[in-house]
């Protein structure tokens, strides 16, 4: 085995596994990154370490030095991975999570120290990403690394998780993943058009429930700056909305080859089918996509045990990705 | 060449309340031209003032986003199903 000196070093070069059995067709691979296997549990853990990283090379954060707060809107994984990053470093951790998110989600924040602010359920991420934004301005002395905005998201993803994926499958043809900061697709997606023109990238975006329905009006909607800056509806080729309904059942027939992931990775899945379906049958196609974490999160879901409209329907009120 | 257009929360008050509609038309755009005539209300809040896609309406045909499949100009058949959503930050609920 080898041996690392910190547990941050464990960030990155995730491994790749064979999905094909899921595809519907021979001449289809499909090919999942575990970025489960990440020390914090999550893809994020890249973006953290980047986030960390660029601020105190920008000098806005000092590594060891006494009183630095960070603050940082977020219904899970970013602030989990956020989370473990500082309390490596000695920063402060303050996350601004809607109150709706899993129990799983609080605990783990908890486990490394975070200090958690609660934003009203109703409004989702939108409305932690409000909160957090008034709160940063009321108290300029905390640090705001806002991923939705840092280039620096993008940025871990263009330098590890791109160069990852071309070197293991370097016969990608697609390359589909969810649309959340959208870090992941503008990253990924401008270093595999950079380093091998033609290979498309999709996007998955999350099926919407309460967050959607809780906007007073049109204008309360949101693209992450990193999607515009990145010329994201450039960048892709395609973009599906994947159903609650559709993501379980995905996310248990992951199970069935295996694959323990949470739920955003069966949305990944179902749209990575829908993508083999449109290929012609003579035409050979590889396409790789991401499970953005592990299935624990998610166990009080009732995700693989219980009924599937049930799920559904617990899922609607409760933010899991 | 009826397709349904599932209304979002938000926009229904401009739609009568309706949560669905059933709407003839061979492409998104025109589709979209009927909904505005039988509801004007809504016209403000799915397209700006230059004719184009309010930007944080999203609509899909199919579950397929039409900004990357023609726009206004996407194809439509019978039966289609057409949702608009919301654009929202990630981490939307399941």
């Amino acid at each position: 085995m080898t041996r690392y000196a910190s547990v941050l070093d464990l960030i990155g070069n995730t491994p790749v596994v064979d999905a094909s059995a899921l595809s519907p067709k021979a001449n289809v691979k499909i090919w999942v990154k575990l970025e489960g296997r990440n020390p914090a549990g999550s893809v994020k853990d890249r973006v953290a370490l980047s986030l960390v990283e660029a601020a105190e090379r920008d000098g806005i954060l000092t590594p060891g030095a006494p009183g630095q707060i960070l603050i940082e809107p977020s219904s899970g994984n970013t602030g989990i991975a956020l989370a473990m990053v500082c309390r490596m470093r000695g920063y402060h951790l303050k996350v601004v999570l809607p109150s709706n998110v899993s129990v799983e989600r609080t605990q783990l924040l908890q486990v490394w120290g975070a200090e958690i602010i609660t934003s009203p359920g109703a409004e989702g991420s939108n409305g932690a990403v409000r909160m957090a934004q008034s709160l940063a301005a009321e108290n300029p002395n905390w640090v705001f690394l806002y991923q939705y905005a840092n280039p620096a998201n993008p940025d871990a993803h263009y330098r590890t998780t791109g160069p990852e994926i071309l070197a293991d499958v370097p016969e990608i043809t697609h390359f589909i993943a969810g649309l959340g900061t959208s870090g992941t697709l503008m990253g990924v997606g401008k270093y595999l058009k950079d380093h091998k023109p033609g290979v498309q990238v999709w996007a998955i975006e999350p099926p919407s429930g309460e967050t959607v329905d809780g906007l007073r009006s049109l204008d309360d909607g949101y693209i992450p700056p990193v999607f515009t800056q990145n010329n994201g509806a450039e960048l892709l080729d395609r973009k599906v909305v994947v159903r609650p309904k559709q993501s379980i059942e995905f996310t248990r027939a992951m199970a069935e080859i295996g694959l323990f992931v949470g739920i955003s990775s069966g949305a990944i899945m179902a749209g990575a089918v829908k993508c083999a379906q449109e290929i012609p049958d003579d035409v050979e196609a590889t396409i790789v996509t991401v499970a953005c974490d592990d299935g624990w999160k998610y166990l009080s879901t009732g995700a693989w045990t219980d009924d599937v409209d049930d799920v559904v329907e617990r899922a609607k009120k409760i933010i899991y990705f | 060449m009826a397709s349904t257009i599932r209304i979002p929360t938000v926009l229904r008050t401009a739609v009568g309340g309706n949560a669905t509609l059933s709407v003839e038309g061979a492409t998104i755009g025109e589709i979209l031209g009927k909904v505005v005539a039988d509801f004007p209300a809504v016209e403000a809040q799915v397209f700006n003032a230059d004719g184009s896609l309010h930007k944080f309406l999203n609509i899909y045909v199919n579950d397929d986003d039409v900004r990357y499949i023609g726009g206004l100009a996407a194809a439509t058949k019978d039966g289609d199903e057409i949702t608009l959503l919301p654009a929202v930050a990630g981490g939307a609920t399941a």
